[in-house]
């Protein structure tokens, strides 16, 4: 039994808010960086150089945020139920700062996700809205995220508002697989995946390419700023703590230097 | 390039105000992403700032 134990400590010293700050302090610059890149090239590429489509013709360059978007709105879901069992089975501190950090920033995306779609469906389908089983389920994510803010805002101890967050963030994720198959399971407007891992996609490589790039580029956008919201929130909830207080010193120090 | 002129990638295609509302929509979003924690950050250090002086004056 020793010998495991001694193999797990990697595992928790990645749930220590120390070790998190610095090496997400080395990692914050590349990551911002890449998104800058992919998202300004992707754009560009997507909005100037792709040939148009032959029957939405260029309102399908909506395309180019829109998916990405709704990915990481879904991805972003399925790493806060992650984050959920990770605090619930490893009482993890840094597990509850990413579900709490998170959150809102899967809520905006969702929303871009929404109102792109309701402005790429009305010159498509000719309306903003329609009540069909993709566009439902993509606004019950906008609620389940809404309410795992709330709840996180309306619990004053931190450990209850962790385990309720946690439980919440699992139980809906249930969701997210009626979102991926809600264009198969039910008659929609809305059209199916554009890529999937088994086939190769619809449409030409100079269309998908750019798309490929602001996805990559919203998931380094998703990765930079959540990075950003995760250390601050270290600073507040370990300010007891020496290494935060020298931390706070030396920031401090800096600016005033300037 | 996909168009003839400048004027014509703006119109794109009479989508031009939805193609560029979403883009512009997405923009917004994303710079309110960025500034949130910068300002927040630098709102926690300026109160940390603050209380420190207080101890020190006491």
């Amino acid at each position: 039994m020793k010998s495991s134990a001694i193999s797990w400590t990697w595992f928790h010293k990645l749930g220590s808010p120390k070790w998190f700050y610095s090496i997400s302090g080395r990692m914050l610059p590349w990551l911002a960086v890449a998104a800058v890149l992919l998202l300004t090239v992707g754009v560009v590429w997507g909005l100037a150089f792709a040939p148009q489509d032959y029957q939405q013709g260029n309102s399908f360059r909506i395309i180019y945020i829109h998916v990405p978007a709704a990915m990481l709105a879904q991805s972003c879901y399925v790493m806060l139920a992650v984050a959920g069992v990770v605090g619930l089975v490893w009482k993890m501190k840094i597990a509850d700062i990413a579900l709490q950090c998170a959150a809102p920033i899967g809520a905006w995306m969702t929303a871009v996700a929404l109102v792109t779609g309701a402005i790429w469906g009305k010159p498509t389908w000719g309306s903003w809205w329609v009540w069909d089983a993709r566009l439902t389920s993509m606004l019950i994510l906008l609620f389940l995220y809404f309410g795992l803010i709330a709840l996180g805002q309306a619990i004053s101890n931190r450990e209850s508002a962790a385990k309720a967050c946690a439980v919440l963030a699992i139980v809906g994720v249930i969701n997210i697989p009626i979102i991926k198959y809600s264009v198969e399971w039910w008659n929609t407007l809305h059209q199916g995946a554009t890529f999937t891992l088994t086939e190769k996609p619809a449409m030409p490589a100079e269309m998908w390419l750019p798309l490929l790039l602001t996805a990559l580029g919203f998931y380094c956008f998703f990765g930079t700023v959540l990075l950003m919201r995760m250390r601050l929130e270290v600073l507040k909830r370990e300010a007891r703590s020496s290494w935060v207080k020298s931390e706070v010193m030396n920031t401090l120090g800096r600016e005033l230097a300037r | 390039m996909s168009f003839t002129s400048f004027s014509d990638f703006l119109a794109m295609g009479h989508h031009g105000l939805y193609v560029w509302s979403a883009y512009g929509i997405s923009l917004v979003v994303l710079a309110i992403n960025v500034a949130a924690p910068i300002l927040a950050r630098r709102r926690y250090l300026q109160e940390e700032a603050r209380r420190l002086r207080r101890e020190r004056n006491q």
